[in-house]
């Protein structure tokens, strides 16, 4: 939208917004705003993480999703026993492709829904026994686990169910650890709370569970990769690059991850924080309490990666540094390969995005590099300090919206004609049925990984296949089609 | 009376109010010798805190405080 100036983003936005009525125009006013890279406090311009309006639709999900589905589900060789009934568990099991190795069902539990499928007389009398008895019996059927996560429903919190008491109690008989996790869907606005309680419940529970253990032996390069959730590999593709440089990865939170690995993080040097959003508590957390620095990096296209492992080398000695440049030496070829094939047919290409999570301002160095340009994009449940860090990422007067409702971003879409969109798979058939090449960023649409180097190739690959898909010129039906275009048809035809 | 983490990165101190999201940087501290460190602490932004004065902490460190004034 660089060609829209700050007048006519504004002029846009207020007239998608003016068959609200006239409260929740007001109200979500507030949301939608032309960047303004200049400011520094994304408070100044636009209003984040505050309850959705009763009646659009929108795109959030609950903290049940974010504390199991985003920050417990991929850790590996537990079991997460959704505590209550059946269908959230179902309605978000394997979903997310969070990618791990191991036997599912013997020693790695992740595409698995275990529930304690609650009943009417469970919701009457307590479903306390319920929980007991399943996590015998998962001990029974399921012995390689190394622990279990009861993930609390809606109705837990609401019938006042003391799962803590069942936790200590089978933590006890079992010598598992058993963490009962407080992630009732109704905490909170969105499933930012989730990760928040997510992360607090790894903080009281496992953390601290090798603090006075000192037989894992360390080095000076061990490193911990804090929030990526290996969807399609993202994470494996991160890891070997840390790998070259000579650090050691001693954690992954959470994709591929383990409860073992969840212990020793307290021991590394560094954690290095992919997801911002969902796990910077635990850091600011393991930095207060045992002085591990922490810092943000973005894998997602070559120059920010290569911007990212500079940075991270500059936290190391200068063998690691030394490294750091032989490793972008050795890639280089690589991605300017990538860059010579497909920036040429992507080159120019606008793109809208709306996502969760960090990709609304990680994202927009891969599409950098390719040539395109973001001119919109928000996040479904980013809080102010997201904001901060997106302001400087996007260009003067580009569009910004949080949690966009269904309404508005059509709207937007219609008037911005965007050539791209990466959005959900809610919005996926809406926009494609409109005629807009889309992808679904939330697991990279069934293709993965995007990070780091080699997740940069499948990116172009994928981006380009979406864009210039032969079928977008086939939307509109023969008969329908002007003479004009007709003619072009039929030159292209005859040359 | 906000819990808040006051850290230290690139050689600035920040304040962090996990309930607003809020992370800036401190422009001053009323208090800054090792045995008595807090008082009247005022944000880049405008916004100031108060923390009773404690000896200096090892950063970072969650402390409690108590919002000066309405500037925010």
């Amino acid at each position: 939208m660089s060609e829209m100036s700050r007048e006519e983003v504004e002029a846009l936005i207020s007239e998608v917004l003016e068959v609200y009525p006239e409260k929740a125009k007001k109200d979500r006013a507030k949301h939608l705003t032309p960047n303004d890279p200049e400011l520094t406090q994304s408070k100044k311009c636009i209003t984040s993480n505050k309850k959705s309006l009763p009646g659009v639709m929108t795109i959030r999900g609950c903290a049940y999703a974010g504390s199991k589905g985003v920050v417990w589900g991929p850790i590996k060789d537990m079991i997460h026993i959704s505590h209550g009934p059946v269908g959230c568990g179902q309605y978000s099991r394997a979903g997310r492709r969070n990618y791990y190795i191991g036997t599912t069902g013997v020693n790695t539990f992740v595409t698995m829904n275990f529930t304690t499928d609650f009943q009417e007389k469970d919701i009457v009398f307590g479903g306390d026994k319920k929980l007991a008895k399943m996590i015998d019996e998962i001990e029974t059927l399921f012995p390689l686990n190394k622990g279990v996560s009861i993930q609390s429903e809606c109705p837990i919190g609401l019938i006042g169910d003391d799962i803590e008491a069942v936790a200590k109690a089978k933590t006890k008989e079992h010598g598992k650890t058993v963490v009962p996790v407080r992630c009732e869907g109704f905490r909170g606005v969105s499933q930012s709370l989730g990760h928040h309680i997510a992360n607090d419940a790894v903080r009281d529970w496992v953390l601290g569970a090798r603090d006075d253990d000192d037989s894992f032996e360390t080095t000076d390069y061990d490193v911990a990769i804090i929030g990526d959730y290996n969807i399609g590999g993202d994470a494996w593709s991160s890891r070997i690059l840390l790998e070259e440089m000579g650090l050691r990865v001693v954690a992954q939170w959470s994709g591929d991850g383990t409860i073992s690995e969840i212990e020793l993080t307290p021991k590394v040097k560094l954690n290095l924080v992919h997801c911002y959003r969902s796990m910077n508590y635990i850091s600011r957390h393991m930095e207060e309490k045992y002085g591990i620095p922490w810092m943000e990096y973005n894998f997602f296209g070559p120059t920010k990666t290569v911007e990212s492992l500079r940075a991270i080398a500059a936290q190391f000695d200068e063998t690691i540094q030394a490294k750091c440049e032989e490793v972008i030496a050795k890639y280089k070829p690589e991605w300017d390969a990538v860059i010579a094939k497909y920036r040429p047919r992507l080159e120019g290409k606008r793109v809208m995005l709306y996502i969760g999570g960090l990709r609304p301002r990680h994202v927009i160095g891969s599409y950098e590099d390719l040539g395109m340009e973001v001119v919109g994009t928000g996040y479904e449940f980013g809080h102010n300090d997201d904001y901060d860090r997106t302001l400087p990422e996007m260009g003067n007067a580009t569009l910004l919206y949080d949690d966009v409702t269904g309404y508005e971003f059509e709207e937007f879409v219609k008037r911005v004609k965007p050539d791209l969109i990466g959005s959900g798979i809610k919005e996926k058939y809406i926009f494609q049925k409109m005629g807009v090449p889309f992808r679904q960023m939330h697991s990279w649409d069934y293709s993965g990984p995007y990070h780091g180097f080699d997740g940069f190739a499948i990116f172009a690959k994928d981006m380009d296949m979406t864009l210039n898909n032969p079928c977008w010129d086939k939307l509109e039906a023969p008969w329908k089609k002007t003479e004009e275009k007709a003619e072009e048809a039929a030159v292209a035809a005859n040359s | 009376m906000p819990n808040v983490m006051i850290r230290k990165a690139e050689g600035k101190m920040t304040l962090y109010v996990p309930k607003r999201d809020l992370e800036d940087e401190i422009a001053s501290i009323e208090f800054e010798s090792d045995d008595k460190w807090g008082g009247e602490i005022t944000l880049a932004d405008g916004s100031s805190y108060y923390l009773d004065p404690i000896p200096m902490p090892s950063l970072p460190k969650t402390v409690r405080v108590r919002r000066a004034k309405e500037g925010i």
